[in-house]
């Protein structure tokens, strides 16, 4: 048997059917089986100067880890991932392979790139499932560090100071753990027990979590400092929604993503019972064309609406989500009306929401993120009946600890602003990372923040 | 944590409780609140700190049992906890000691968010008068508390079984037609009642603030559930309130915004009527 797998595919991940699945939120790709993964880990050619690692926002070797894999070895190949990216059952989950490590593996030249998150993805499952982690806690050092937002910025900083010894408390405003983890990203594309499983890993180290308590309102970043923590990492995200500030968007009906994903996700509307509801729905329309959009689609058709529909201004090419988040949209049966936007959300006399009024676009020259800029196309208006409206443009830093800590010096549309490299706010010993500075972006960058706050973190106080 | 230290039962739907909540209990102020859960996948209910103890590290919430969790919640004794008590959220009240007289009005279990604010107005040396609201006698709560709290204080029955029997803006009305200038009024209550006082205040232009508590999810400003339309903008009760300043609500909005989920908390046998019937 030869060493490499020159198959130019992947091998392929089994997926639940399409029409059964949205009749639940089971996850919907099943994952490897160890011999899949084997022979998928023997496509990687293990380069000398391996492209993947340097994309790869928070450096995990990726050739070291599939080559443990190759070999069978599931426990080592952890090890060494772990070493670098604490959460790999969620990376390998929900990071945009395609832009990042497979976007650059040269097996990605003639054919399909190595499949590395659906890899990272079965090495975090199969040690889980087989109880295979001894995670140790590090020497203390009495060194109180607080971190703000147990989503994955925070504890991605806070397991790395856990590492070096720090005594890390992470204070978090919602009555559970995970952040963006489990009230934005859905049970289908992440079972929060594998998230709570990875929290409880990060705990292990010796991090300690404290909900309910809302940094800037319970107790202030500077008190913060008071109360004997010599650094404070700000991770509380990027939790503020964006309204379109179209007429009808206060109608009965029309919901924010966040507002809609948080009843279904951290809520469990889709329990039924007496837990938190979202309004029942024939036809509901999201508003955007990002992973979050894309989510509450999906979340939509699995809560028993009919015709779901994406409505996004620009076109295929331009859509942000994943690629597979896409992929499974459309074979779920999510309706996709690019080119087209919303003008006015129409409602009947009681303030219930009953139609959409749209345009369509056109694709004209590149605005300043590089997409095309959308134009509308003129005399292209309709109305399309319409029960509930998801707002999905994007979401903007929570306003609460700019607005409860002076001195803390921030861009106009909120984000935190800091020294790209070790994440310092205009505060001294105030670090800052993941969406609350970026604006909405993706879990591993908020990983890779976290990771290089913590090393700033441990440089000043260990100086 | 989150142990109820003490319960009484105020009327036959009124119930009020000490928690033990030591994040909150430590820096909450007038006008702020706080969430409740009552068990692990329950739902998040908004109440408005009543009272609060820092050196008991407690909050005081009233709350009126008109749907499911506030069910549950009533059902519970001293000595059992609550899942989780989250806060304080929202602005807190401004409370301008330079003011010389502040008229408080409140409807229902709208006074358990008005005594806090009437009682920092009092202890900062302003002249109080109150006006308390509520369908029979029984439905006039925190009477004793607000006595010690105002300069003067009214009490309006529906039936008349105490004080006048009348509307809170009878009352109001009547005050002002005897002569007594407020520089500021104070209205908490059901939507329909602050709408009403608005109304009268809006037309003799004294400055009216307001409290709202629409549906709320997290309460932290992160998704919009319980937005308003506040001078044309949109604004977010949660962070931006729970104080407005009435002049500039759109309450029919709010009004109707209120009643979105009235069918599903139907379906659990419960009515989904915020703010005292």
């Amino acid at each position: 048997m030869s060493k490499f797998n020159m198959s130019l595919k992947k091998v392929a991940m089994p997926e639940l059917d399409p029409k059964e699945r949205v009749k639940g939120f089971s996850e919907v790709a099943i994952g490897y089986t160890k011999e899949m993964a084997m022979e998928e880990a023997k496509r990687c050619l293990q380069c000398k100067n391996p492209k993947c690692v340097g994309d790869c926002p928070v450096a995990t070797p990726i050739p070291e880890f599939i080559d443990e894999v190759a070999k069978g070895n599931f426990k080592e190949a952890y090890e060494i991932i772990v070493k670098q990216n604490t959460m790999p059952a969620a990376c390998g989950r929900v990071c945009p392979q395609e832009t990042q490590c497979e976007g650059v593996c040269v097996r990605g030249i003639k054919g399909e790139p190595v499949a590395i998150g659906r890899l990272e993805r079965f090495v975090a499952d199969y040690v889980r499932e087989h109880n295979l982690i001894e995670t140790k806690k590090a020497t203390a050092n009495g060194i109180k560090v607080a971190v703000v937002g147990s989503g994955p910025a925070g504890l991605t900083c806070a397991g790395e100071l856990a590492k070096l010894g720090y005594d890390v408390t992470i204070f978090e405003a919602l009555h559970k753990e995970g952040g963006v983890l489990v009230y934005g990203i859905p049970e289908f594309r992440l079972p929060k027990e594998i998230v709570q499983y990875e929290i409880d890993e990060i705990k292990k180290l010796g991090v300690k979590i404290v909900t309910n308590v809302i940094i800037g309102r319970s107790i202030t970043v500077d008190e913060l400092v008071e109360e004997g923590f010599k650094a404070v990492f700000i991770g509380s995200g990027a939790g503020l929604p964006k309204f379109m500030g179209l007429p009808g968007e206060n109608l009965k009906g029309v919901y924010s993503a966040n507002e809609y994903l948080t009843r279904v996700n951290l809520m469990k509307a889709y329990q039924g019972g007496d837990n938190t509801p979202v309004q029942e729905a024939k036809n509901l329309a999201v508003i955007g064309g990002g992973n979050v959009a894309m989510d509450a689609a999906r979340t939509a058709l699995r809560m028993g609406v009919e015709n779901v529909y994406i409505i996004y201004r620009r076109g295929e090419e331009e859509l942000p989500a994943r690629l597979e988040e896409v992929h499974h949209a459309k074979e779920e049966g999510v309706q996709f009306r690019l080119l087209n936007n919303p003008t006015e959300f129409i409602g009947d006399d009681d303030n219930w929401l009953t139609a959409v009024k749209c345009v369509e676009m056109e694709l004209g020259e590149p605005d300043e993120s590089g997409r095309r800029r959308p134009q509308v196309k003129a005399d292209s208006e309709y109305e399309i009946p319409m029960d509930s409206v998801v707002i999905s443009i994007g979401q903007s830093p929570n306003p609460l600890i700019k607005q409860t800590t002076e001195g803390l010096k921030t861009e106009s549309w909120g984000g935190i602003i800091v020294e790209e490299e070790t994440c310092e706010t205009s505060k001294e010993n105030v670090y800052a990372g993941g969406d609350v500075v970026s604006g909405a972006a993706t879990v591993i960058l908020a990983m890779g923040a976290g990771k290089r706050a913590a090393a700033a973190i441990d440089a000043k106080l260990n100086s | 944590m989150y142990k109820i230290l003490s319960k009484k039962v105020l009327n036959e739907t009124v119930i009020e409780m000490e928690v033990h909540a030591p994040f909150v209990a430590r820096k909450c102020l007038a006008g702020q609140f706080l969430m409740v859960m009552v068990k692990e996948d329950g739902e998040r209910i908004p109440l408005t700190i009543a009272d609060y103890s820092r050196e008991r590290e407690s909050v005081t919430i009233i709350f009126q049992v008109v749907g499911y969790t506030t069910t549950l919640m009533s059902e519970l004794s001293e000595g059992d906890k609550l899942y989780a008590v989250t806060g304080p959220m929202g602005v807190p009240t401004h409370i301008n000691g330079k003011l010389k007289r502040v008229l408080g009005i409140g409807g229902g279990v709208g006074v358990a968010p008005l005594y806090p604010q009437i009682k920092a107005f009092k202890e900062a040396g302003v002249h109080v008068d109150t006006i308390l609201g509520g369908r029979n006698k029984d439905y006039v709560i925190m009477q004793d508390r607000f006595t010690d709290a105002s300069d003067n204080l009214y009490v309006c029955t529906d039936d008349g079984s105490a004080g006048i029997k009348g509307f809170v803006t009878t009352q109001l009305q009547k005050l002002v037609d005897e002569g007594n200038e407020y520089d500021e009024v104070i209205a908490i209550g059901p939507l329909v009642m602050m709408r009403a006082v608005v109304e009268i205040t809006k037309k003799l232009g004294i400055k009216t603030s307001v409290s709202l508590n629409p549906i709320m999810i997290d309460g932290t400003g992160m998704c919009g559930g319980c937005r308003l339309t506040y001078d044309g903008k949109t604004k977010f009760a949660c962070v931006d309130g729970p104080d407005f300043d009435g002049f500039l609500v759109d309450f029919d909005e709010l009004i109707s915004r209120g009643k979105k989920y009235k069918k599903q908390e139907e379906k659990h046998m419960c009515m989904l009527d915020r703010g005292g019937n």
